[in-house]
């Protein structure tokens, strides 16, 4: 029973969402919700910790005529990662969306969605088998669509057709080359993949459009100018599942095909482009959350700028790079990264929309006096920046210094460069709203509650907590790491 | 070229049907076109995918693709209902039914 | 050799529908090519040998898609809105080299493949006895990866909870799209009250048969979804409110019910296990859920947003 903690893990949220299509669930039945997932993944967590990796072949089928789940130490970090930031997500959107006398259009929908987009990245992080990605990123793509356009303004509208746009080319692209591989291998399976000799014309050219389709869909440089508009324009909950959980989906994958099923297949021109677009994801993303005038479209272009650092991963790890000592570092290094950038993400999100509820608008003003007015926001969006800054001892330290520690022993220079500026043009952006909460003249119309205000400080402090106790959660996303595992440990 | 069977000729066909639904998507501004072109590109993949699935001297073609084939068509129908609902709610307030940078010269909303 | 003039001939009138549908200057135009495409496709299924997939893109590719765009259309023309000036050239003609520098690619990557195929099919075959069906397809999509139809019909919900979510505020609790008002002695409501026990019988059976031969939940829901639109567009019978406590049961039948039967399984120690001696009459209960949600779904996503009401 125990064992199958990780398919409940998708089965519980799907049937939260059906029950809340029928009608919105009273306040207890999503408490009993989430702490039941929460539950299942800590069972998942603590299976793969003591058991260490292993598969689920769905409905008894062994692949490649099945599909396989895989629960690894990366799929259970991120299965973690995404039931404590979905639990925070729900409790601060109880306040907003729940309980009303009469059903209304947004109190409505943003339940089963949000219960849709649990479920839709348990299946994607659970998933061992190509085809079954698709379906699972188009089941969350279609989900956060409409998490994006709840607002209903035509900027709401217009950034979920840009979106739609990106995201379904990506989807079909990826498609694509899966069923090239499909074709010249006869399996979907990852595992089986792997064992296959994949090289040549068609292999390449399956690489590339699955490189390229999920990379649109992770919002890397130059398929960023979706993701601003988007994340900061769906309500504050929404926008931190979007901005914090969202895009590591499709890296995810990204991780799975490079590192899993084709590792030798890159060359070393392509690694360093894909590098370079990272990096310039990195720098653009912090001039422009520089620039902004608003606070949630700050916090969105910084998105733009950390989901950078994760492409870093690809010339610091993979290639041939993948047989040397410092490999296991920037790969551990980058999915650390992934983990608490979502958990710092999402608690600046769901700060940033308490402090535009109170302010009564969005202009990075708001932040006005906050340190007074609203301690424990303030506390809470400084405690994330420090992870997002990458300042210690915050998980988001601990990520840059593995892959600073990467750049270093490969000799690659410049992505030592890269990864330092990075931290400091971070501190340019988030300098400007944390500043301003030493202000006097904070002008709050509403007032909030501690409870609510509770929530995106716990988070941020969980972010920090990942680099206390950074040895445990290094060793955990190390588990089943199919490649070079033992030498980097040292 | 004697060795071109079926299989071979559809997949290929496939295959210029990707590139035309791409140029579609990139070049038409009108966001009903772009998913007519977005639906022109995922029947040119399925059309690869089930033609590849076809090749070779066996009678049937592979049941696999088939099944990801009416899964595949599926998922694009939901997609492609989603966003003409987007489309028709943007259209409805802007009175515009293209991306802001697909229509220069006009403001941007809200 | 006749053979492939056929072939060549099919393939040669697929992309010229194609061209005219992404091309074509009128917009209506292009949706019917759009449409005519999707029937050509459906015939390139039935040469290439499959007839659930011809089925399934007549139904949904050419039918549904094509009255969904249809619709579209109209409703954009009612509300004035103006096409966007055509891409300038360069635009046009990088547009136009990436494209084709795709399909080259393409090409090549096919050109590669070593053409006796290396697919599933004597896997499947071998294992069709313990599936609990005959026809293949519906192996793959009820049992051997019944997974990823699990997800696909959830696919299509979080398409109805999204099209309805961008529903006008006021509307909320109203009843989906627009009223329509056919002539009662009109073609279409003439249509409308001779076709739908036909195409009843036809979708029912059509699902029923899938088991063993081509058909399925999908193809039938679909057929099942095309008369309930047909009655709705005549004006001879309304769609519910869609704060319906039954009509949000009917959309989460299907995949209630196929939950169901994974979680069972999973409790027993098989996630979306069906033992052998039962996998016929599991995949025909979940056939027949999925069969009512995905007529009731798809038709819903073709209708819209609520646009009126609430009474």
């Amino acid at each position: 029973m125990i064992a199958m903690a990780p398919v409940f893990c998708i089965i519980v949220p799907l049937a939260a969402a059906f029950a809340s299509v029928v009608r919105p669930l009273p306040r207890p039945l999503v408490g009993l919700a989430i702490l039941v997932v929460l539950g299942l993944t800590g069972m998942t967590v603590a299976e793969v910790w003591q058991q260490g990796a292993h598969r689920i072949p769905v409905g008894g089928w062994q692949a490649p005529l099945g599909i396989a789940l895989v629960v690894d130490g990366l799929s259970g970090a991120l299965l973690a990662t995404t039931a404590l930031v979905m639990t925070a997500v729900l409790l601060a959107a109880l306040p907003e969306f729940a309980d009303r006398d009469r059903e209304t259009r947004k109190g409505w929908a943003f339940w089963p969605l949000a219960f849709l987009v649990w479920a839709a990245l348990n299946a994607a992080f659970l998933s061992g088998d190509l085809f079954n990605i698709y379906v699972s990123l188009e089941f969350l793509t279609l989900a956060t669509l409409a998490l994006v356009s709840l607002e209903e303004t035509a900027e709401a509208l217009e950034a979920a057709m840009r979106y739609a746009l990106f995201a379904l080319f990506g989807s079909l692209a990826y498609l694509l080359g899966v069923v090239l591989l499909y074709a010249a291998h006869g399996t979907l399976d990852i595992a089986l993949l792997s064992q296959a000799d994949l090289q040549g014309t068609n292999s390449i050219v399956a690489a590339a459009l699955i490189t390229t389709g999920l990379a649109a869909k992770t919002a890397l440089f130059p398929f960023h100018a979706w993701l601003p508009p988007a994340h900061a324009g769906a309500p504050a909950p929404a926008s931190a599942m979007l901005s914090g959980l969202v895009p590591k989906a499709p890296f995810f994958v990204l991780i799975r095909f490079w590192f899993d099923v084709a590792p030798d297949l890159p060359g070393e021109a392509a690694l360093q482009f894909i590098g370079t677009l990272g990096a310039a994801a990195i720098v653009y993303g912090s001039v422009l959350a520089m620039r902004q005038t608003q606070l949630k479209r700050l916090v969105a272009y910084s998105t733009v700028a950390q989901l950078g650092y994760l492409f870093l991963i690809f010339p610091l790890a993979g290639g041939d790079g993948l047989s040397q000592v410092w490999s296991a570092g920037a790969w551990t290094g980058a999915t650390f990264h992934a983990v608490s950038h979502a958990l710092a993400k999402a608690a600046m999100f769901l700060a940033a929309g308490l402090v535009v509820h109170a302010a009564g608008h969005d202009r990075v003003s708001a932040m006005n006096g906050l340190t007074q007015s609203m301690p424990m926001t303030a506390f809470a969006f400084g405690l994330a920046s420090v992870t997002i800054m990458g300042l210690p001892p915050s998980g988001g330290f601990v990520a840059k210094y593995l892959l600073l520690t990467a750049a270093f022993s490969s000799g690659q220079f410049i992505w030592a460069a890269v990864i330092v500026a990075g931290g400091v043009l971070a501190a340019g952006y988030v300098f400007r709203p944390l500043s301003r909460t030493f202000f006097h003249g904070h002008v709050q119309t509403v007032a909030v509650p501690r409870r609510q205000q509770a929530v995106p400080l716990t988070l941020a402090a969980l972010a920090l907590l990942l680099g206390i106790v950074s040895s445990a959660p290094y060793a955990f996303l190390q588990t089943g790491r199919p490649i070079a595992a033992e030498e980097g440990l040292e | 070229m004697s060795g071109v069977d079926t299989g071979t000729i559809f997949a290929l066909t496939g295959a210029v049907l990707i590139g035309i639904g791409v140029y579609g998507l990139l070049v038409r501004g009108h966001m009903l076109r772009r998913l007519i072109a977005f639906n022109v590109m995922s029947s040119g993949i399925f059309l690869m995918f089930g033609a590849t699935g076809a090749r070779g001297p066996a009678a049937a073609p592979d049941p696999v693709p088939q099944a990801l084939i009416i899964t595949g068509l599926v998922v694009a129908l939901a997609a492609t209902a989603l966003v003409v609902a987007l489309l028709l709610r943007y259209a409805q307030i802007t009175g515009r039914a293209a991306l802001s940078e697909d229509m220069p010269g006009e403001d941007d909303p809200a | 050799m006749i053979e492939s003039v056929f072939d060549i001939l099919l393939c040669a009138l697929i992309v010229g529908v194609a061209l005219a549908a992404v091309l074509g200057p009128r917009l209506f135009s292009s949706v019917v090519f759009f449409i005519v495409y999707g029937l050509f496709l459906s015939v390139a299924w039935t040469h290439l040998g499959a007839f659930d997939v011809a089925l399934a893109e007549a139904a949904i590719g050419a039918g549904l898609t094509g009255v969904l765009l249809v619709a579209a259309v109209s409703r954009l023309d009612r509300l004035g809105v103006k096409e966007p000036a055509p891409a300038p050239p360069v635009a046009r003609v990088t547009s136009a080299l990436a494209a084709g520098g795709l399909s080259g690619a393409l090409v090549l990557a096919l050109w590669s493949l070593d053409p006796d195929g290396t697919g599933l099919a004597p896997v499947v075959e071998a294992n069709l006895h313990a599936s609990g069906v005959r026809n293949p397809v519906t192996a793959v999509l009820l049992n051997f990866r019944a997974y990823d139809t699990l997800i696909e019909s959830v696919v299509l919900l979080v398409a109805l909870v999204g099209v309805w979510s961008i529903a006008d505020e006021r509307h909320w609790g109203g009843e989906p799209g627009l009223r329509q008002h056919a002539r009662p002695d009109g073609v279409l409501a003439t249509f409308g009250r001779l076709l739908p026990p036909l195409g009843l019988l036809v979708g029912v059976y059509i699902v029923w048969t899938g088991t063993d031969d081509p058909g399925g939940a999908f193809q039938g829901g679909t057929i099942l979804a095309a008369v309930w639109l047909l009655l709705a567009m005549a004006g001879l019978s309304d769609a519910p409110a869609i704060t319906r406590r039954r009509l949000r049961l009917a959309v989460i039948a299907g995949p209630g019910v196929f939950l169901a039967v994974a979680a069972a399984g999973a409790v027993g120690g098989g996630f979306l296990v069906l033992p052998t001696e039962y996998a016929k009459p599991l995949i025909q209960e979940i056939e027949a859920g999925l069969a009512l949600s995905i007529a009731a779904t798809l038709a819903l996503l073709v209708l819209g947003p609520p646009q009126r009401g609430p009474r």
